[in-house]
């Protein structure tokens, strides 16, 4: 992981999480003058990224266990899948705080009109049957 | 309308700064994207902890969302024609009716609904700035800032993205320059936009913007209960350096570009102490990644074994060297 900013050595880690694309940013050449340039990532933002990621990713999987005991709704799951906690969720469907905690319940849940359920599954990117058929193993 | 130079995609390292850059040259103005982020006042330094964004306090190494927008029309006397909408299907049909008839324009988007975004950046980001620049059957022509190459969009996937829900919803927020002032005396608009980043940056009056804001930050992390709570403060630190460091920010939390524009704005003005300042400003940024680079192994520290003090120390220098910048540009007749 290189630090100081000059072209030459402007890290070029090439990490996954930009899929290929390469980041513009200004560095300076030997002569000290600034110019644009790109960069294939850092391993240092690579890092910090999946952290993030990994930890939404250990949430989901501790819930998608509390799904099968029904003691939780697939909205939380797949909130936590998309990267969301729940006031994001919330004001991502244009809700309060506390309906999404409601339909977090599952007794509520299975009540939702398809509206909603079409609300959620459009936001989650996924199809109402995949909102409501949450399979019983992985 | 007038006559628009035909868009030509260029690879920017922001989003917003790189649609107005573009944007103005199409309509005759021709300005690099660091000096219209430092000419519009892009920079700042705000840590928020009373907003928390998912658990997270605000952090932000720049100013708010559109202000490069508002900068330009304040201190490039460019004028826009913006628009915000009710209805999805009138925001569709304005765009289309623009772009069909030859105009340029810039949309803020939500990145969780881009298609051509990488899928670990899809975040629930509502203030990603695009330009549409054609239009072929159902899909839009992109020139995304912070893509290497133009990108197409179909309309539905560009709906979800304009509408999106939640903090900063763009409400299919829509801008264009209307009149551009190609004769514009940039020395003027340089002058004041230096002087109002020194005063925010050195005499905020609240403790959580400019160098007082860095200081805090800095304290927050001495602060940290590493053995209490690993997994929080490892989190707390990445979330510092993504805002830092993540695409859109040029590295080193914007200051690399902000001192590419002082060190434009110095040889346009003949200041070597301009040059000067600018060369204290990419040791800050360097600074700043070397605390990112801390930050970064010890979230991948296992063992917790890495010292809270000691990466805030980090922060405080960054902050001593801002104040050096800010203190040096302030003494400089302009």
């Amino acid at each position: 992981m290189g630090v100081i900013m000059k072209i030459s050595e402007v890290p070029q880690d090439d990490i996954k999480t930009l899929n290929g694309v390469k980041k513009a940013l200004y560095a300076v050449d030997d002569q000290g003058c600034y110019a644009k340039t790109t960069t294939g990532g850092w391993e240092a933002e690579e890092v910090v990224l999946n952290q993030v990621i990994g930890d939404f990713d250990e949430k989901a999987g501790e819930t998608a266990s509390r799904v099968r005991n029904n003691e939780t709704s697939p909205i939380e799951y797949f909130m936590y899948k998309n990267w969301m906690d729940s006031p994001t969720l919330a004001q991502a469907m244009g809700l309060y705080h506390w309906q999404v905690k409601r339909h977090f319940k599952p007794s509520i849940f299975k009540k939702l009109d398809d509206r909603t359920l079409a609300g959620y599954a459009t936001l989650f990117r996924i199809s109402v049957d995949a909102l409501k058929n949450f399979p019983g193993e992985d | 309308m007038a006559k628009l130079k035909p868009l030509e995609h260029r690879h920017y390292a922001h989003c917003e700064s790189g649609v107005v850059t573009a944007l103005l040259r199409c309509h005759g103005l021709d300005l690099s994207e660091p000096m219209v982020f430092g000419i519009t006042g892009g920079l700042t330094f705000a840590y928020i902890p009373f907003i928390k964004i998912t658990n997270m306090p605000l952090i932000s190494y720049r100013m708010l969302p559109g202000s490069i927008i508002k900068g330009a029309a304040k201190n490039l006397d460019v004028q826009f024609r913006t628009r915000r909408y009710r209805e999805k299907e009138k925001a569709l049909a304005e765009l289309t009716t623009l772009v069909d008839r030859g105009e340029i324009v810039g949309l803020q988007t939500s990145v969780y609904w881009l298609p051509y975004f990488p899928p670990e950046m899809r975040f629930q980001f509502n203030a990603h700035n695009l330009i549409v620049y054609g239009r072929e059957g159902d899909e839009f022509l992109i020139s995304d800032p912070v893509f290497e190459h133009p990108v197409r969009i179909k309309a539905d996937d560009l709906q979800n993205a304009r509408f999106a829900r939640g903090r900063l919803a763009p409400k299919g927020f829509i801008y264009y320059p209307v009149r551009v002032n190609p004769s514009i005396d940039l020395r003027e608009a340089i002058k004041k936009s230096i002087k109002r980043t020194v005063r925010m940056m050195l005499y905020a009056p609240i403790p959580f913007i400019g160098v007082k804001g860095i200081h805090y930050m800095g304290r927050q992390i001495e602060r940290l209960k590493i053995r209490e709570d690993p997994r929080y403060v490892r989190l707390f630190l990445g979330h510092i350096v993504r805002m830092q460091e993540e695409i859109g920010t040029g590295g080193g939390g914007f200051r690399f570009i902000y001192a590419a524009f002082l060190q434009e704005a110095g040889r346009l003005m003949g200041s070597t102490r301009l040059e000067e300042a600018s060369r204290m400003m990419t040791e800050a940024g360097d600074m700043w990644r070397r605390f990112a680079l801390a930050c970064a192994r010890a979230c991948k520290s296992k063992t917790g074994d890495f010292d809270a003090a000691e990466i805030a120390q980090l922060v405080q220098k960054c902050a001593i060297q801002e104040k050096h910048v800010y203190s040096h540009l302030k003494s400089i007749k302009l």
